[in-house]
């Protein structure tokens, strides 16, 4: 419409398209993780970047170990109340934008270890965008969780400034509750079979069989 | 299993045997349990007879494995249990020294000039039970954060902590 139009004829080697979809789309197409491994979650972690299941795919393989290299902390396994202050810090250091990814059921509740310990929830320490249930999570869901980040990612705006202390209070989405896109892609990429998530590994297919 | 453990083994050792007869004040109570030999010391010899059972010949308990607290309950008295596990690398056996402490005076002498391993284990129990040893040369929380309340391990913490963790 309008201007579009007018470039479009005039210019045919031009593309027009929002600012902030061209910046969220860089920013979600290659999320490098902190790497933040606490206990056997994370063992699912370095699962999710390996050849059968390749985090790669999505472009959240580059697991770095400064955060100021980083753009999202994969927060997995429990945390004790002793490296709250570290993980806080390391947060911290990150640089901006940065998010948050809660994995398993002890960064996200403190699990079963309901002690003096354990800090019962890393929500009580940093904010957190997507939380993963399981004890542990497959990679399969860790790289749902970065789809669903990817999806939250491209509805913001390059106008939202986060580095503010009142903007800590994110709005989170648990798995689950929210479809991963609004659908709209889906449908145009439709398929005439409907085709599962996961493909089932050697022995579940032997199992079912 | 046809091996019963006995739980009043009586027979005593030639190590307790021995160590008796040199030294009968550091023995206030010799108990024998499943095959093992508990020897309970009064607190003010406990750096003397540690470091004279790791060069005594016939002991040569040269290895430290382990020192750890033990609360009875507040209920009890004493209270507080501090044991000395040791075990000799030449001669292949194991002993185990035990002091006993009241509530009120959770002091200890410190055996870290014996043993050099002595040090953090001692430090955990401090930092566990709040039992000080006294002329350790430095004796800080090491497992719990350096700003925590009370004693972990006690029997009266409560097992949520005081207060629920928040940097908020």
């Amino acid at each position: 419409m309008g201007l579009e139009n007018v470039i479009a004829e005039a210019l045919p080697e031009v593309l027009t398209t929002r600012l902030d979809s061209l910046i969220n789309w860089a920013r979600k197409s290659s999320l490098w993780p902190a790497t933040f491994g606490l206990a056997c979650c994370a063992i699912e972690m370095m699962n999710a970047t390996t050849s059968r299941n390749d985090l790669a795919r999505f472009g959240a393989e580059v697991f770095r170990a400064s955060p100021r290299q980083a753009d999202v902390m994969i927060v997995s396994g429990r945390v004790s109340r002793k490296m709250a202050p570290v993980l806080r810090r390391i947060y911290d250091q990150m640089p901006e934008p940065k998010w948050v990814i809660s994995m398993g059921a002890c960064a996200t509740s403190g699990g079963v270890f309901d002690n003096y310990a354990i800090v019962q929830g890393v929500d009580k320490i940093v904010p957190v965008d997507v939380y993963i249930p399981g004890c542990p999570p497959r990679p399969e869901m860790l790289i749902h969780a970065v789809m669903m980040l990817q999806d939250k990612v491209m509805k913001e705006s390059v106008r939202d400034r986060r580095d503010v202390p009142e903007e800590e209070a994110r709005q989170a989405v648990v798995p689950g509750t929210l479809p991963v896109t609004d659908g709209s892609t889906a449908r145009q990429n439709a398929l005439p079979e409907s085709r599962p998530y996961t493909i089932a590994s050697r022995h579940e297919r032997r199992r079912s069989s | 299993m046809s091996e019963q453990l006995s739980t009043a083994d009586t027979t005593p050792s030639p190590l307790v045997t021995a160590l008796q007869r040199e030294h009968p004040e550091w023995l206030s109570e010799v108990i024998y349990a499943f095959g093992e030999t508990t020897i309970i010391v009064p607190r003010e010899h406990i750096v003397a007879a540690c470091s004279f059972l790791r060069t005594w010949p016939e002991g040569q308990f040269n290895f430290l494995a382990d020192i750890c607290g033990a609360d009875r309950g507040s209920e009890e008295e004493p209270r507080f249990e501090v044991n000395y596990h040791l075990f000799s690398t030449t001669k292949y056996h194991r002993l185990r020294l035990k002091v006993v402490l009241n509530e009120e005076d959770t002091h200890v002498p410190s055996v870290a000039g014996v043993w050099r391993t002595a040090n953090w284990h001692e430090r955990e129990t401090f930092d566990m039970f709040g039992v000080i040893f006294d002329g350790h040369p430095d004796l800080r929380r090491i497992l719990l954060p350096d700003d925590w309340q009370g004693h972990a391990l006690r029997k009266d913490f409560p097992l949520r902590g005081y207060e629920p963790y928040s940097l908020k």
